[in-house]
């Protein structure tokens, strides 16, 4: 039997480079998902820097200028101004960080915890925990997500922050959904009962073992649920939950414009398509990370 | 002298599901002595998995006696010391599942390490080389995830991840069931060289019985959940006395003349395998056979011993009417 | 003398990936004439299936690319036939029986549909009425051997055990009467001795309707059994033929006889080592001979270039410069 006596020389670091160069290939085989990415890389860049590439900055807030109101898409004005003369243009540029930040917080606090439940009800399924988990996951998807942000607008005062409390409520159980169909699918995979008989913890198993397998759906998701939630925050502002007046909001700015349709189209149109755009933008995204992130059997 | 290692008496695993009872091992009765290998054979539905997973400690055993070391084991992992836990390891049949595709090879065989704090944490590396330079692979596997290695090289990583415990005990599930001749021709082999540097017992798990001619000291072959056949390897193919044993080694396709001389005269076999949780009355395997009698589908035949260290279960022979 | 039915000259198939281009098949040839129930034998990743599914055209095209090479089936090259021809040729000429199970029949449609569908559409030019058709479908069934044919149609694919779904696939394949069977691994999902019978039986029908067979395996033992003719291949490349008695008497290539030396024998005497190395990236694959890396017996031309086929007596071929003669 042979004794290996030679000191192992550090190994060469696993190719990052080489992962990434080869996650893109993967990811650029769909053009769409390019187009996609493209499309959010320019919505982020512009949410970013909005104060900086807008030509109007003060028109984000509380500003007007009724000898400008209502014009209509022109040199000075690409977009054109609306009913108190704030350009369009900047305030579309303002609207894109509010949707990104609400998909973002959003997205952050359901992910995690329905990630995390769904892990648990899935591995231990068929015992009380299972049980006590998805009975209330289906509590919450029963509810129609528009009448659960109404009710809880309806307790508290309409803002930003309680609309993306009540939207958070709503979306928490898909995830957990989602991972619990894969953990429990996976439970009886043979690396998970290797895990188990080599004494491996519970804690252990569910995110070293199970939750690695559930990146490439949950990623995805993730993708997809910008933009749906971006659109369901628009939908909320649209009837008047959502941001208050003067903060620039896509779903307010189209409510608003509507009033002018379609004489003054400028004002509900433009916000509308911007909605489309970054809607859009993720949602075909979503299948190039779908691809990228596939789990090869081999 | 040898001791023994790991003792079955009467080992049964019931599962109850939807559909009735399912006699997965139905009495199982066997030693094994340390340093030997003990092949279980077997067609779907014969319970050596679940045997081999019964004494693993996948699951508990619903009933009989089945200690290790002289100890009781008959418990689940989840109540087995960590000692235990050490001593005893299996290499899974699918190379393709047993590795979990999204972690790298050195996590993967860090994790007994880690559970079992046998090496301080940054001597870890080094003994992953070890073993890496134990299986023959090169050290840069580490690195890698498996769906980047081929079949072989997986259950390569499979039994090396078995063995970084210093196991005495090792389970082999069809280790080489999914791959070509050729890989499984140098996984055997290491697994021999293994054996003997490393002072292991084998319980070895195949289908393939010329495989089985090759590698274990003592074969028992199970039909439904009851052992059949069991004596040492030599005997086992001379003389081959259980009509399922003859069918089976009669089906077995070989490659040279010489071998199909040793084969018993061709049996064919007629009739799908039943399910476990459909026994059939008295012998189990009394539907199929072609020298069945009148008495075979009333009673259960019980294990007698025609020659020495060669029992076998079957009314042809004397004694087996109790 | 019989006609040749399929004839495959230098066959060149690769594969567009990340990285580059897998050359897969590096030349293959293979012929047959009616009536010839012909092994094809090689290990995981020889290029086998790749072969079988050209033969049939169902690779998918990008990213399978066909460089060079010829398949000639009963006259006309399967490579330039049109969409209708090769439809024609799925119907009634050729069928295929794949080696996953579980893939082969569609979980959610029953038996019924699946086996009348096939049946229906391999004889659509004499337009069968349902009933008949139902009826060829019962035949078809009893011909492999399930019992109670009539309650097995309504069956779905999950609720039969391994050898009577593989029967069923059996079935399939053989109730379009079609003049050339290729069988991709049939068995190696089942048991032995369930694999022995529907063996048996395949090679039964095969007998009764004088189908030309080609059983592609990794088992040289069901090849010794069940076949007239084999090929042995590595590597994208047929590297010997000849009729089955004299390959296992007398193996020429160095690979054939590493592979035959590996198989477990009943005869107790150990199991040999092996063979050294793995097989070929296909992205860079060796030059000359492809096994040349491997080869206990490699010299220096085997490096340089690829070693055409030397006669080595009645149909024995190898393609192996130690046989230069």
């Amino acid at each position: 039997m042979r004794i290996a006596t030679t000191a192992a020389e550090k190994p060469l670091a696993p190719g990052i480079r080489e992962r990434i160069r080869k996650g893109w290939y993967t990811f650029s085989q769909n053009p769409l998902s390019v187009v996609g990415a493209v499309i959010i890389f320019l919505v982020v860049f512009i949410a970013f820097f909005a104060p900086f590439i807008s030509p109007y900055p003060e028109h984000a807030g509380n500003f007007v200028d009724f000898d400008n109101a209502s014009q209509p898409p022109g040199k000075t004005h690409l977009f054109g101004t609306d009913v108190f003369g704030r350009d369009i243009l900047t305030r579309v540029f303002f609207g894109f960080r509010l949707s990104l930040i609400m998909g973002v917080v959003v997205i952050s606090l359901t992910a995690p915890v329905g990630v995390t439940l769904g892990l648990i009800a899935g591995y231990k399924k068929n015992t009380w925990v299972e049980t006590l988990i998805m009975r209330i996951t289906d509590i919450f998807v029963a509810v129609p997500p528009l009448i659960l942000a109404l009710a809880v607008a309806a307790i508290l005062t309409p803002n930003i922050f309680n609309s993306m409390m009540a939207v958070s409520l709503m979306w928490w159980p898909w995830y957990c959904r989602m991972v619990y169909g894969i953990a429990s699918s996976l439970k009886n995979e043979f690396y998970i009962q290797s895990a188990e008989v080599t004494g491996a913890s519970t804690l252990h198993i569910l995110f070293r073992e199970i939750l690695p397998n559930c990146y490439g759906p949950v990623f995805t998701k993730v993708s997809l649920d910008m933009g749906w939630v971006i659109l369901l925050a628009s939908a909320l502002s649209f009837v008047g939950l959502g941001a208050q007046p003067p903060t620039p909001d896509l779903g307010t700015m189209v409510a608003d414009g509507g009033k002018y349709m379609p004489d003054q189209w400028w004002i509900a149109v433009f916000p509308a398509i911007a909605i489309m755009f970054v809607v859009f933008g993720f949602n075909v995204m979503g299948d190039g990370i779908r691809d990228m992130l596939e789990v090869e059997k081999g | 002298m040898e001791r023994t290692i790991l003792r079955a008496h009467n080992l049964k695993k019931y599962f109850h599901t939807k559909r009735g009872v399912v006699r997965a091992a139905d009495g199982v009765s066997f030693t094994i002595n340390e340093q030997e290998t003990l092949g279980l054979v077997g067609e779907s539905g014969s319970g050596k998995s679940t045997v081999a997973y019964t004494v693993m400690g996948l699951y508990p055993s619903t009933s009989g006696e089945l200690s290790f070391k002289d100890r009781d084991i008959t418990d689940s992992t989840k109540k087995r010391s960590k000692t235990l836990k050490q001593d005893i390891q299996i290499v899974f049949q699918d190379p393709g599942s047993s590795l979990n595709p999204r972690r790298t090879i050195r996590q993967i065989l860090e994790l007994p390490l880690q559970v079992h704090n046998t090496v301080p944490k940054k001597e870890r590396v080094d003994r992953i080389t070890k073993l890496l330079e134990m299986v023959e692979l090169p050290v840069d596997f580490m690195y890698k995830s498996p769906p980047a290695i081929g079949g072989g090289e997986r259950q390569m990583i499979a039994i090396a991840r078995a063995m970084a415990t210093n196991p005495s005990f090792v389970i082999l599930d069809e280790p080489t069931s999914a791959l070509d001749v050729s890989v499984q021709a140098k996984i055997i082999n290491k697994l021999i060289e293994l054996q003997k540097g490393l002072n292991l017992t084998y319980m070895f798990i195949t289908h393939d019985l010329s495989l089985m001619r090759n590698m274990a000291s003592r074969v028992a072959i199970m039909y439904l959940g009851k052992i059949c056949e069991i004596a040492p390897t030599s005997e086992f193919f001379r003389n081959p006395l259980h009509p399922y044993t003859q069918m089976l080694l009669s089906s077995i396709p070989v490659v040279s003349e010489q071998e199909e001389s040793l084969k018993p005269k061709k049996i064919v076999s007629t009739g799908e395998i039943p399910s476990p949780v459909d026994v059939p009355p008295g012998c189990s395997f009394h539907l199929r056979c072609p020298r069945r009698m009148e008495i075979c589908s009333r009673i259960d035949p019980v294990m007698v011993t025609p020659s020495k260290n060669h029992q076998v279960r079957c009314h042809l022979f004397p004694g087996a009417q109790k | 003398m019989k006609k040749k039915l399929l004839d495959i000259q230098n066959l060149e198939v690769g594969f567009t990936v990340y990285g580059g281009y897998l050359r897969v098949l590096n030349g293959v040839y293979f012929d047959m004439v009616e009536g010839e129930k012909v092994g094809l034998v090689g290990e995981t990743g020889c290029g086998k299936t790749t072969t079988a599914k050209s033969i049939l055209k169902i690779l998918p095209v990008p990213p399978a690319r066909t460089t060079c090479g010829t398949i000639f089936f009963k006259g006309k090259n399967i490579l330039t036939m049109s969409k209708n021809e090769i439809r024609n040729i799925h119907s009634h000429e050729i069928s295929m029986i794949f080696q996953d199970l579980t893939a082969a029949l569609n979980p959610v449609f029953t038996i019924g549909d699946q086996l009348m569908t096939a049946i229906k559409y391999s004889n659509f030019r004499y337009g069968m009425s349902k009933r008949e058709v139902r009826k060829k479908a019962i035949q078809a069934l009893k011909e492999v051997q399930l019992p109670d044919a009539e309650r097995i149609l309504e069956n779905y694919p999950v609720q039969l055990s391994g050898g009577m779904r593989q029967r069923i696939c059996i079935a399939m394949a053989l109730a379009t009467r079609s003049t050339l069977l290729v069988a991709d691994e049939p068995t190696t999902s089942l048991d032995v001795t369930i694999q022995d019978q529907v063996l048996r039986l395949l090679g039964a029908l095969i007998q009764e309707k004088d189908t030309s067979t080609i059983l592609i395996t990794h088992s040289l033992g069901l090849v010794r059994e069940w076949t007239q003719r084999v090929y042995v291949m590595y590597a994208g490349v047929m590297v010997e033929t000849a009729n089955t008695a004299e390959l296992f008497k007398n193996p020429l290539h160095p690979y054939t006889k590493g592979l035959m030396a590996a198989v477990p024998k009943l005869t107790g005497e150990g199991i040999a080592a092996g063979i050294e190395g793995r097989i070929p990236d296909y992205l860079h694959p060796p030059s000359g001979c492809r096994f040349n890396p491997r080869c206990p017996e490699a010299m220096d031309i085997c490096k340089k270039e690829k070693p055409p086929y030397f006669d080595c007596g009645d149909s024995h071929k190898t393609a192996c410069f130690l046989y230069r003669d």
